[in-house]
């Protein structure tokens, strides 16, 4: 028996083995975007150089997302698609898939989810909410479906094609918010609200309920892929479709079901921002979220807890990144954020160079995805 | 003649084949050079791809290194102008400025496919995931300077001119379109047919050819045989990175004169796309990249110059945004439609491993 003395130091190793990297990640990132943030002010003509910008950068950042309720309710605002968008990517990264759709699946999602709702405007929002959260989860799994199907059916690569579906279902908002569901009163294109179909406010000014739609993906997700027989099997297909289909599971089937459950959650948090958010969708309905997603679920390590504290720093910088343009005047534009996360993702990616730097020592691999993403477009490894 | 054509079109169904047929042989003599500027960045994605893929790399990263060049040629020009200036040479309006910004573009391909090719080749990084940061870092650090440069609203370089074939050659029958197609274009458009048929020609009949495509097929044989894996990789990554250089100074330097955040619009993308489609060569993906890009210069003529007749009034009822998708749904259903056939080399996307020597 151990004693709980040694039981809290085994605590603390697993918890440093796990977060050690993902943590001098950020500082190297912060380090970075500092040197970015200084070279900028040389590039743009016309300022007098100043050296604390750095400093004023991040404490605006840090203020806009941390310091207060307010900001900490913005924070978790932000984090809540990020959540839903990265489980959808790290759920198919555990079946061998890269999903890049994402942001497509998110697009059709809201979609979906602003044509219930506006339908459903009037009526009680016991029936109106379910509904359209129920509408922008099935279009989300259907445009998740497609490119599993073709991967299944005819191996086209899922990289290619969620990126290509990605552009066509911007084209397909772009169509709807200006034809079917325009608002014929207004000059520019845009939808009706979606009144009672709101996600109700639960927290401060503006903190809808989707975080705990999030927080119920999580556990959803986490239990699918490790208490289900189906979890099982798509974890399998992700380590080795081969052996899969000698233990007599189909592999192709996986996909498919892999590919639209990932649709439904970006589906999903594209319900969240429409219902919880804008209420309303205009023809440029259109966030970076499907993108950001990547970078969560990479940084996240596939595993639903990862990824939920993953979609929180990256949406403590999404939410605050606006207050730090204002007090920089401009200085800094919000762009410096993806500068920070792809800073993180690649230090991530060259963790054995980092962990040599800083001496790292029985820490956890950074980025882990299975073998089958890397090879090949054309074959189908193992799935035929 | 139109007696036999107006019956054609009168049949049922099957006559609306017929008319787009007409419409496509009235319409593709004049769009045909518009095709070739849409399917340059396209094409030059793909050789990028096809180089990287032959000697065993992935690299999806090539829609942010186009961005990233795209970015840097035209911001270069913005700060070189007002040191060399120039007035436009006869030379498809060359000046000075423009050629240095040209380079730096070319530069910057080579420069992040260096990282790439570290990450993948050295580090053994995990091939999508070093390109996917590339894209991510790449639009970000780009919308990020932009951002900050446009505060100021600079004076650009200007852009290549494009060429103006005399009106005869269009006028010779029957082939006269397709030389104006090849010929009214910029430095860039223009020397794409060259540089696709230079590497294809290198690829399949030269040493360096024979070594790439062994490379990637199977990189322990090639070693065997005392040739440097790692570094005839690096080699042509960093080469195909000046290629997509080249396809980003395109989009700024000679489709437009400016910048434009996200400007690259999934080019890189679609050019993977093509590279599958044309099996890996040279020759195929320019042909793929042919097929994608007149499905776009296709949407817009349709959009000024719609057919007449029947199949006009049908057309006119899809909307404007089902032009805008459609070369992402030909991407698409080529795709999947062509995949079984197209097989990718054997070692793409595997790191190699130096064997150890025994000690």
């Amino acid at each position: 028996m151990a004693s709980w003395q040694q039981r809290a130091v085994a605590l603390a190793r697993q918890t440093w083995a796990a977060m050690a990297l993902p943590f001098v990640s950020l500082l190297l990132a912060l380090l970075i975007g500092a040197i970015v943030i200084l070279a900028s002010e040389v590039v743009v003509p016309g300022r007098a150089f100043d050296l604390t910008l750095p400093f004023t950068a991040y404490a605006a950042l840090f203020q806009g997302a941390l310091g207060g309720l307010d900001p900490i309710v913005n924070t978790v605002r932000a984090s809540t698609p990020l959540v839903l968008g990265g489980l959808a990517v790290g759920l198919a990264f555990r079946a061998g898939l890269f999903n890049i759709g994402a942001q497509g699946q998110f697009l059709l999602g809201a979609l979906g989810s602003v044509t219930v709702g506006v339908a459903l405007k009037e009526a009680s929002p016991f029936i109106a909410i379910p509904a359209a959260l129920a509408a922008g989860m099935l279009a989300g799994a259907a445009w998740g479906f497609i490119p599993g199907f073709l991967k299944a059916v005819s191996g086209a690569h899922e990289v290619v094609t969620t990126i290509m579906l990605n552009y066509v279902a911007a084209s397909v908002i772009a169509w709807a918010v200006s034809g079917p569901l325009d608002q014929p009163t207004s000059p520019s294109p845009i939808t009706d609200q979606v009144g009672n179909a709101a996600l109700p406010v639960i927290i401060g000014q503006n903190g809808h309920m989707g975080a705990l739609i999030a927080l119920a993906a999580v556990f959803a997700v986490g239990w699918l892929l490790f208490r289900t027989t189906r979890g099982f099997e798509i974890r399998t297909v992700g380590a080795n479709p081969d052996a899969a289909r000698y233990a007599g599971m189909q592999p192709r089937l996986v996909v498919v079901l892999t590919m639209s459950l990932a649709g439904m959650l970006a589906g999903l948090a594209g319900a969240t921002v429409v219902l919880g958010v804008t209420h309303h969708m205009t023809a440029s309905f259109g966030t970076t979220v499907g993108f950001d997603a990547i970078a969560v679920a990479l940084l996240g390590r596939s595993s639903p807890v990862g990824i939920a504290l993953a979609a929180l720093l990256f949406g403590a910088m999404r939410a605050g990144a606006p207050l730090m343009q204002i007090q920089t005047q401009s200085l800094i534009p919000a762009e410096l954020v993806d500068v920070l996360q792809a800073t993180i993702l690649l230090s991530l990616v060259a963790h054995e160079l980092v962990r040599r730097i800083f001496r790292l020592q029985g820490v956890k691999a950074a980025v882990e995805t299975t073998d089958t993403i890397g090879p090949a477009y054309g074959r189908r490894p193992g799935i035929r | 003649m139109d007696v036999v054509i107006q019956f054609l079109y009168s049949i049922p169904v099957l006559g609306l084949a017929f008319q787009l047929v007409g419409y496509l042989a009235e319409i593709v003599p004049n769009i045909a050079p518009i095709i070739l500027q849409n399917a340059t960045p396209i094409a030059l994605a793909a050789l990028c791809g096809v180089l990287c893929e032959r000697s065993g790399v992935v690299n999806i990263g090539i829609e942010g290194i186009m961005i990233a060049s795209a970015f840097v040629g035209w911001y270069v020009g913005v700060l070189v102008e007002p040191v060399l200036g120039g007035t436009p040479s006869a030379f498809f309006g060359a000046t000075p400025t423009l050629l240095v910004a040209l380079g730096a573009a070319l530069l910057m391909g080579m420069l992040i496919s260096l990282l790439h090719a570290w990450l993948s080749i050295s580090l053994r990084a995990d091939q999508i995931i070093s390109g996917t940061i590339i894209n991510i870092a790449a639009f970000g650090l780009t919308g990020y300077l932009n951002n900050l440069i446009s505060q100021t609203s600079p004076e650009g370089a200007g852009a290549f001119v494009r060429f103006t074939p005399p009106k005869e050659l269009a006028n010779v029958p029957v082939v006269g379109w397709i030389g104006d197609m090849f010929l009214r274009q910029g430095p860039i458009g223009m020397s794409l047919i060259v540089v696709v048929i230079v590497f294809q020609v290198l690829l399949f009949r030269s040493r360096w050819g024979l070594r790439t495509r062994a490379v990637g097929e199977h990189p322990r044989a090639v070693e065997t045989v005392g040739i440097n894996v790692i570094w005839l990789r690096y080699r042509n990554v960093v080469m195909a990175g000046a290629l997509a250089g080249l396809a980003g100074a395109y989009l700024s330097m000679e489709g437009t004169n400016s910048f434009q955040q996200g400007m690259t619009a999934g080019r890189g993308f679609i050019g993977l796309a093509a590279m599958i489609v044309g099996r890996w060569t040279p020759i195929g993906a320019f042909g793929a990249a042919l097929l994608f890009a007149s499905s776009r210069a296709l949407g817009d003529s349709i959009n000024f110059f719609p057919p007449s007749g029947e199949l006009g009034n049908l057309l006119a009822q899809l909307p404007g945004q089902f032009f805008d998708a459609l070369p992402y749904l030909v991407t698409i259903i080529v795709l999947a439609g062509l995949i079984g056939r197209s097989i990718p080399p054997a070692a793409d996307g595997q790191p190699y491993e130096r064997e150890q020597a025994a000690l």
